[in-house]
This record gives structure tokens, sequence and C-alpha cells, in this order.
């Protein structure tokens, strides 16, 4: 009784603390999810924006659709071979730059890292224009480029097994840097004395980098690798300025690109939403597997 | 510390400068008290083009004034549905005529009707039926016709021997040019796999209604696989490449250096070509209206294209947007849009002023706008056209035949319009 009466004060400041932080998650967050799954379960379409009762409750028929939609397959192919193929490349590639940007004999060190940086903070519309001229197929400069080594021009855009690739590549270049930066933070917290030690043990650069720098930097690869994971599984920009139609053959149709064409062109809204939905529970499962590698390694 | 002196610095300046923003309101107010401001929103080059338009209709209309929005055509049809829903549209809008059963159907379009009947400007026999019938939806009217535009073919001159008048004759031709050319990289003709004017033309001139007026697809009819048949022929052949509008870098400069032969498209191709190519280039090409299938009249049908002025339904000066579109719809303003845009007037005795009627790349135009027909008229057809793309680009690619495209786009169009005929059974 008399402990109760002592935490109670402190309890209700908590609770005044909280509220604030979660009145706005419940209205910005939770609320639209539930509202969108509420949506996914009916017929929501155009004839329904001329009059509500036009709607109907469709159940869980969205989904069937869905599933048997060959199209929405083929967007979630296209959205993990980006990730799988994509994500790993950022990260090797985010990596490798700060472990060069981050070496002890390396000049112009702020001069590199904006350069590496600047796509990030590049917008896409701009990115798009230079990029569709690099894989134009018969002036740009990757197949002349290709061509010195006598490889015949490809048509990067408009092959349907070359359109993923091509954006891959381009999504990559204008991302690492922004993975870069973080693993740079995270080379710059460690410890010199650490590598001091290796030395005197004898360690090469090549086992510093495995016995030092590797596990120093390891809560932020797990970082870096689900933000990246999570944010190419949300791909849409990309693709869109570059392939706008989804690309030969849907080719480079990602989930949130065919969210969108059913959503904001047919208006299709309660079909867009279950696709919402099921993008959702696609990037819980993700953010998921990362707690899961969080709490073994704490473990 | 720095930042919080920094900004009692800067205190003062705010408030002048808003003291000054509210001096400019004051000033715009005063004059604004007697005028009625509508807005209007215009699609890509015509909502350019209209400003220009403007300063007359001001002039004679001191009590109004029109303020024009340009809206990009690539995103106006998600904008418009957007803006219709958040309640943002403005007085008036121009629609591209084949999205106003749409837009009928989610109660953005005011009825014509009436302002029509009152009109001595607007009389539906000014304009092409084809046209004309673009615009009504549930027998009633939701757009005047602004500018026109159906689907013609362009063609080289030196590499076609002739025009083309039936399909099989149009066939023959192209080999002809192939075999001639000796090119590897020439195509005869050039139908760009993501735009469906070509196969829908193709299959209107056939005789197929693609959808019927309750809403079931008619993809399996024998007159639409014959025309998807002649489209498909035409890349398996060899005649066509298979690529994207998107992928081809310069249409004009192509076309210039005799990389395709021809093509089917629009108005605004006139213009460009004369733009973008030199003079000498000019008398090497020409337009025709679309061959005919065999055993058909000649020309044979084809869209019957362009943009409409719509009134909003929720706008509270229709009458003063009502003005604006009898002026827009005045003779001299339809020839100041050719003009300007190389926009094909709606209204039909514009097409005897000499600037149209002595020009040899336009008659095609003039002789095909008495030969359209409208797409079917339902709020889907939008969404349908992506069907009739997808499904012909991969019979394009040779992934299965025309028959087989058309079963599938009849399934995937069956599905699409459930829940139309469900509505209609409402009613």
């Amino acid at each position: 009784m008399s402990r109760r009466a002592a935490f109670a004060p402190e309890a209700r400041a908590g609770v005044l603390f909280v509220i604030p932080a979660l009145t706005l998650i419940t209205v910005f967050y939770i609320l639209p999810v539930i509202a969108g799954f509420i949506l996914s379960l009916t017929d929501f379409d155009i004839y329904s924006l001329g009059s509500v009762a036009n709607t109907r409750i469709v159940g869980a028929s969205n989904y069937d659709e869905l599933l048997r939609n060959p199209v929405f397959w083929q967007s979630l192919r296209n959205t993990l071979y980006f990730s799988v193929v994509g994500g790993p490349l950022t990260i090797v590639l985010a990596l490798g730059t700060a472990l060069l940007l981050n070496a002890r004999v390396a000049r112009f060190k702020p001069l590199f890292r904006t350069i590496y940086f600047a796509p990030v903070v590049t917008t896409i519309v701009a990115v798009a224009i230079v990029w569709k001229y690099m894989y134009h197929p018969r002036v740009g400069l990757l197949n002349r480029f290709l061509g010195t080594f006598g490889v015949h021009p490809i048509d990067w855009l408009g092959d349907p097994h070359w359109a993923l690739p091509a954006v891959i590549l381009m999504a990559i270049w204008k991302n690492f840097g922004y993975s870069m930066v973080i693993f740079l933070a995270g080379l710059q917290n460690a410890p010199e004395e650490l590598y001091e030690a290796a030395r005197i043990d004898g360690a090469g650069p090549v086992r510093q980098f495995w016995y030092v720098t590797l596990p120093v930097l390891g809560p932020t690869f797990v970082f870096v690798s689900v933000i990246t994971a999570i944010g190419y599984l949300q791909l849409f920009a990309e693709p869109y300025v570059m392939t706008p139609d989804g690309g030969p053959l849907n080719s480079t149709l990602s989930i949130v690109m065919l969210m969108y064409r059913e959503g904001f062109r047919w208006w299709n809204m309660g079909y867009a939403a279950a696709i919402a939905v099921v993008l959702f529970v696609l990037v819980v499962a993700g953010a998921g597997v990362e707690s899961l590698i969080r709490k073994r390694r704490a473990a | 510390m720095s930042n919080a002196t920094r900004v009692t610095r800067l205190f003062p300046f705010c408030i002048l400068h808003f003291a000054f923003l509210i001096f400019l309101q004051a000033c715009s107010g005063n004059s604004a008290h007697h005028k009625t401001t509508i807005e209007f929103w215009g699609l890509g080059r015509e909502g350019e083009v209209v400003a220009i338009l403007v300063p007359e209709f001001e002039r004679r209309h001191p009590e109004i004034h029109v303020v024009v929005q340009q809206i990009p055509w690539t995103a106006a049809h998600e904008k418009l549905l957007t803006a219709h829903v958040g309640d943002s549209l403005p007085d008036l809008v121009q629609m591209g005529n084949t999205w106003i059963p749409e837009f009928h159907t989610v109660g953005a379009l005011e009825d014509l009707g009436p302002f029509v009947a009152a009109s001595h400007a607007i009389r539906p026999e000014n304009y092409f039926q084809g046209i004309w019938l673009t615009n009504l939806a549930d027998d009633h009217l939701y757009g005047v016709p602004w500018y026109v535009d159906t689907r013609v073919l362009f063609y080289r001159t030196d590499l076609f021997d002739h025009a083309p008048k039936t399909w099989s004759d149009w066939m023959q031709v192209m080999q002809r040019a192939k075999e001639t050319s000796g090119r590897k990289d020439f195509y005869p003709i050039l139908l760009p796999t993501n735009e469906w004017a070509q196969p829908v033309a193709l299959a209107l001139e056939n005789g197929a209604t693609l959808v019927s007026e309750d809403g079931r697809p008619e993809f399996n009819d024998p007159r639409f696989i014959e025309a998807l048949q002649f489209y498909v022929s035409m890349f398996r052949r060899g005649f066509a490449p298979v690529v994207p509008a998107s992928l081809i870098a310069n249409l004009y400069q192509q076309f210039a250096e005799g990389e395709f032969a021809s093509f089917v498209n629009g108005p605004w191709h006139v213009g460009e070509i004369r733009r973008r190519l030199p003079k000498d280039f000019q008398s090497k090409w020409a337009t025709a209206p679309m061959p005919a299938p065999d055993g058909k009249p000649y020309p044979g049908l084809s869209l019957a294209g362009g943009s409409s002025l719509s009134l909003v339904r929720r706008s509270v000066h229709k009458a003063e947007a009502w003005q604006f579109v009898e002026f827009l719809s005045e003779p001299a303003q339809q020839l100041r849009l050719y003009e300007l845009s190389g926009d094909m007037p709606a209204v039909k005795s514009v097409w005897d002023a000499p600037v149209l009627a002595a020009d040899d790349k336009l008659r095609a135009f003039r002789v095909q706008l008495d030969y359209t027909a409208p797409t079917p008229r339902i709020p889907e057809w939008e969404h349908i056209t992506a069907v009739i793309f997808e499904e012909g680009e991969l019979a394009a690619r040779g992934q299965f035949d025309a028959r087989t495209a058309a079963a599938r786009m009849e399934a995937r169009v069956n599905q699409m319009l459930e829940k139309r005929r469900w509505v209609m059974a409402r009613k």
C-alpha cells in the first residue's frame, strides 16, 4: 500500500510525458494502418467516389484476387530481386568507400565524401534524366564504353532482361552514400588502441579488418542492412522516373508502383489497400528479423 | 545563444515583411472587389497557350479575371481525380474527351445541356459529330469540344511508293519498302507498344465495339480478333520494332534519317516535324487517312480524340466560366489556338480558313475527322486501354498469338467490369 502511494505520482508524471507522443503515434500511424486494413476489405473504387453506397464489403476477395494476379507476383519478384541483389551491393560499396575515406593515407577526404554523398541529396528527376542518357542504346555513354570492348549495344531500359539491373545500378549509385556516411561514423568510433594492440600482436591489414573493424561495425552493419532492405522493399522513385509504365513487360514494376498504379491511376482503392497491407506485413517481417539478430547478438 | 540573438535581430525585419504582405493584399483586395476570379486548368501545351488568349477575354469582360494553371499531360488524369476527391478542382477544366464518362461517374462535372440550349455561340451542328458524341455520358453533355484530334498515317513519300488505301495494300507497301531499303535497322512502320491508340483504331475500323453499353467485354468478337491479328502481324513480320515510346530517343530525327518510314499518330506531329526538321525534308513526308480493312469503304474509321472544356459541378462561378468557354469556342479564338499550338479546331467552319484549307499536310486530318468513332464511354476505359496494349505487347513479342491475346483481354476486362454491371443493375 505504502509502496504504491510512493510510486503513484511518478507513474502519473510518466503517463503525462508519454501521452503527447502516444497520441501522435495513434493518430498518424496506428489509425491509418487500421483504416487501410478496413479499406482493403472493401471494393472502394471510382463508383464509390460518385456515391459511397456503391461500396461493398468484399471480405478477403481483394487478397484472393491479388494472390491470383500474375502481375502482383511479378512485382513481388522484382522487388525481392531488387532488394536481394541491390541491398548487399549497396552495403559492400558503402563499406568499401567508407574504408577508403577512413584510410589514413587518403587525401581530399571532405571532397570525396561530398562527391559520394551528392547523389543522395540530388533530386531523383535530374538523376533520371542523366541516367537515361547514359543508358541510351545508340548514343549512351555506357554502350559507347562497352563498345570499345566489342560488346554489342544493349537496350538497357528497353530489354526486359536488362531493365531491372539497369535500375538497380542507378539505385545503388544514388543510395550508397547514405550508408557510407553511417559506416564512416561507425569507423570513426573504432578505438585506435584496438588497432595498435592488433598491430603489436602482428596482425596485417586484412586481419585487422576481419578481427577489429568488422566486429566494431557489427551494430552499424545490422542497422544499415535493415534500413537498406526496408528502403528497397518500398522501391518506387527510381523505377518510376526511369520507366514510368513499369518497364518493358512490367520488368521494373515494384510493389509500391503496382499499388500507386491501382490506387491513383485506376482508383481501385480497396485493391490498392490490400497491396499496402501485404507490403506492411513484409516490412514488419523485415524489421522483426533485425530485432531477432540484435537479441541473438546481445545474448 | 547565437541563434537566439539572430532571431531577435531578424524580428523587426519579419514584422516589416508581414506589414508589406498585408499592404499588398489590401491593394489587390481593392481591385478584386467587383471582379470575379475564375480558375482554369489547362493541360500541357494548351495550358501555356491559353494564357495568351486570356488578355483579350479579360479586355472584353473586365469583370472577370481568369487564372490559368498548367498541368503536365502525363500526370493530369491522376491529378484531376485527386483534386476532385480533395474538393480542389477549379471552375473550368480541360478534359481529355475519353475521361469524361469517368469524371461524370464521380460527379465532378456539370451537365452542359442547359448552357448549350441557351447559347447562340455553341451549336452541336457546328462540330464534328463523332467528336461531339464523345462528350456525352448517360445521354447528357459534359464537355464542349475545344480542339480535336484523330490519328492518321504519317509516311515518307520517298520510302512508300503510295499511300495505302486498304490493309492488304498497306502490307504490300511496307513489304516493298523493307525490300528496297536493305538497311538492317530499317522499319516500315513505328507502333510504340505502350500506345493503345493504334490497335484500338484498327479495331474500330473493323467494326469492333470493344465493350457493350451494359458493360460486357467484346474482345472475342471476330472483328476485334481480325484487327488484332493485323496489328500483331506488323510486328511478327518485322515491319515494326517492339519498343515502347519511352525508348524512342528522337522520333523526328529517326523519321528524317529513314529509320522508319511511317507511323500512325496525331496532329501535333505535323507542327513538330516542321519545327524540328530542315526545310528540304518537308517535301519528303505526307499524311494520309487511315487505310480501310479490305472490303470496307475508304477511309477507315479513326479515333475521335481531342480535348473538351468542362464546367466543374462544385464551382460557384459557372456562368462566368461558361462565358470563357463561349469565348474559346469563337472561330477567331479557335483559329488563334491552332496558330499558337497546332491544335486542330473543333468548330468545322474554322477549317475553311486559308491557313488550314491550304495546308496539304492537314488535308488528311480534315478528311479523317468526318470518319471517327468514339471509344467505349465508360469510366473503366482508361484502365482497359492498358490491358489492350499490355496483352498486345506480349503478342507482338510472340509470347502467344492474337487470338489468345484477345481471350486474355476478354477475361481481364470482364473482371474489371463486374462492378459496373452491379452498379448498373442497382439503378
